[in-house]
């Protein structure tokens, strides 16, 4: 069992790399109680998403509230385990490995939370939260995870006196680099940020992003970037993932949506960026309407009420993740049938 | 000055938390002023054998209900008078404290340990376990105090260990409730969920991560809950189902003066008026320790 994935792992890279954490057709149905005597609803914050991160590489997953950005931040290191569907993670599934197994892979998987407030305990000085995981996971000695937690602390920008010091000393930027120092304490290979910067000011959003950036270079980290600030996501990823209802409704190259999105939500989305260059710029979509409750979505496709294109055929039938040119792949009957205005082909 | 003269910058240290809580508490008078009286009987308790100037079971015999040294009739040996079976009362006063405060610390302890893992599992667990442990709680919430310790007294027998266990039992319900308020705050907060992606189990959830943000408001509950330990079991001791004679415990000391209440006033004045002023300096020291930990109250 263990040895074939590794075999199969290694003949791919002579191809191509191969992602280094993956997800398919995975699913987090939440029942929801309605009421006495009706039976219960059924929540699907995530309803069949697949992707991949490749090692070292950004993947930005961007959506409007409430589409299941943070569900899949969740399914990803395991906080939740989901309803249905896989999630490889260096070739393996791990979903079906032991308890033993799992718990040692999971390590490799960090997160870092949107709000550097409420992510560092307050009743904890800031070298025991950054040794936290050493100490439930390691056999290091006292003195080897202290070593380690200033070096991190250096790598991240801090100084060692830091170490003694409380959570509530340090202001939001300082907080969100002690909470990125402690996900990288056990060495992660993939790093999933749920709005990491969100919570800050703009200035220190970009040192946050830069530092960031610097580490994955460093240390060859894959980041799952979960945004929904566009001017970041363009800086930061490499690739990037819209969602809408717990559906991805487009995939590619970040450059590419950037340049030509596809799927009308995506465009609709672009437009709300503001934009220096006037090339690139969409005239401003106003989508009318608000997001449908993922508790009654709406048949066919799940974008259809909001969008402008839309047609019988997107009422009743759902679209299907296609690809369309090598990388990139967009769910969209308008790109099927070619009746999108803006892609001149 | 140390903090000062270390950085020399003009960048002051950041105060640690417990500076932080001090210079609150202090700013509050009356819970400085409850605090060094609790300090002033703690130190009568554990000196007891040296301060107090007679064995609180010596009787003198001819020296029946002699009146405070100060009054007319009294006797310079006896500063707060003597009771009806010729003990001296600063004496009985003395080794009293270290019995009320020891019992009080026992009930308050033990409640407390028992209350913080029953809420702790319940608010951590949730589900059919937390639904036994809070209904259990709400029927002993349901029943009177003081009758409820009665009952539990009158089953087990009256004596000082059994009113102690009577009393946990009692208080128990209050900080099974106020643990588990807390737990369900704290328990969706990212820095919990943090420690759960970095493998932690679930005892070093409850115990280590979750339970030092939960304690401001037990502090205040266990100090508040002291001063009633104090009362109920002077109540108790006053029904004679606590402490038994010749123990000197202030309630059962004013139980039995209760027949000089017309003659001989000060045979039940002073037992009153410790546990008077020890009552109001734990509720004076609680309230301040609430004002000093409670964030929302601070500027």
């Amino acid at each position: 069992m263990s040895e074939q994935p590794m075999t199969q792992q290694s003949s791919e890279t002579t191809a191509a790399k191969p992602p280094i954490m993956s997800g398919v057709g995975l699913k987090q149905h939440y029942p929801v109680k309605q009421g006495f005597m009706k039976p219960p609803g059924l929540v699907k914050a995530l309803d069949g998403v697949n992707f991949t991160v490749e090692a070292g590489k950004t993947l930005a997953v961007v959506g409007e509230s409430g589409c299941g950005k943070s569900t899949l931040a969740r399914l990803l290191t395991m906080i939740e385990l989901p309803t249905d569907g896989e999630l490889n993670f260096e070739g393996k599934n791990l979903l079906t490995l032991d308890r033993e197994t799992r718990k040692e892979l999971r390590q490799r998987i960090q997160i870092i939370f949107q709000n550097p407030y409420g992510s560092l305990n307050p009743r904890k000085k800031v070298g025991s939260i950054l040794e936290e995981p050493l100490v439930i996971n390691g056999k290091l000695t006292k003195a080897e995870r202290k070593e380690r937690a200033l070096n991190l602390l250096q790598k991240v920008g801090l100084k060692p006196e830091h170490y003694d010091r409380y959570p509530h000393m340090f202001s939001g930027g300082q907080r969100q680099r002690i909470a990125i120092a402690r996900g990288l304490m056990m060495n992660p290979k993939v790093v999933v940020a749920d709005e990491p910067v969100s919570a800050l000011d703009v200035s220190v959003q970009a040192q946050v992003l830069n530092l960031m950036m610097d580490l994955q270079q460093e240390l060859d980290l894959a980041y799952v970037f979960i945004s929904h600030d566009l001017s970041v996501v363009e800086h930061i990823a490499d690739k990037v993932m819209v969602m809408y209802l717990g559906k991805v409704v487009e995939y590619g190259a970040t450059e590419d949506i950037f340049t030509h999105p596809q799927h009308p939500y995506t465009r609709a989305l672009l437009s709300s960026t503001p934009r220096i260059d006037p090339e690139h710029r969409i005239d401003k979509i106003r989508l009318t309407g608000e997001l449908p409750s993922p508790l009654n979505p709406p048949s066919g496709c799940a974008f259809h009420g909001r969008c402008e294109f839309a047609n019988e055929r997107c009422k009743v039938e759902t679209p299907v993740l296609k690809d369309q040119s090598g990388e990139s792949s967009v769910a969209c009957f308008g790109i099927d049938e070619n009746r999108l205005p803006y892609i001149n082909r | 000055m140390t903090m000062t003269s270390e950085t020399q910058t003009t960048v002051r240290v950041p105060q640690t938390p417990f500076a932080e809580f001090w210079s609150y508490f202090i700013q509050n008078r009356g819970a400085l002023i409850g605090l060094c009286f609790i300090v002033f009987i703690v130190f009568l308790a554990v000196f007891a054998d040296f301060v107090a100037p007679h064995h609180p079971h010596e009787q003198f015999r001819d020296f029946i209900l002699v009146p405070p040294a100060w009054a007319e009739g009294g006797n310079a040996q006896f500063w707060l008078g003597t009771d009806g079976v010729g003990r001296d009362i600063l004496s009985r006063l003395i080794h009293g404290a270290r019995l009320s405060l020891l019992i009080g610390l026992v009930i308050v302890s033990v409640s407390l340990v028992l209350g913080i893992c029953l809420g702790l599992v319940a608010g951590f667990f949730g589900g059919f376990v937390d639904v036994a442990i809070m209904r259990f709680a709400d029927i002993l919430l349901s029943m009177p105090a003081l009758l409820l310790a009665i009952a539990i007294v009158a089953i087990l027998g009256p004596s000082i260990v059994n009113s102690g266990l009577a009393l946990s039992l009692v208080y128990l319900p209050h900080y099974v409730r106020l643990t588990r308020a807390s737990v369900l705050t704290e328990i969706n907060k990212d820095y919990v969920i943090s420690s759960r992606v970095a493998g932690a189990g679930a005892l070093r959830l409850m115990f280590i991560v979750i339970l030092p943000n939960c304690l401001a408001p037990l502090i205040v509950q266990a100090t508040l809950g002291f001063s009633n330990a104090i009362l109920d079991m002077a109540a108790l001791g006053f029904l004679g189902l606590g402490a038994q004679p010749p123990l000197p415990e202030w309630g059962s000391m004013l139980a039995t003066a209760r027949e000089f209440i017309q003659s001989a006033w000060w045979v039940v004045t002073f037992p009153g008026l410790i546990i008077l002023m020890t009552v109001l300096a734990f509720n004076l020291m609680g309230d301040g320790l609430r004002d000093a930990l409670d964030p929302k109250l601070k500027q």
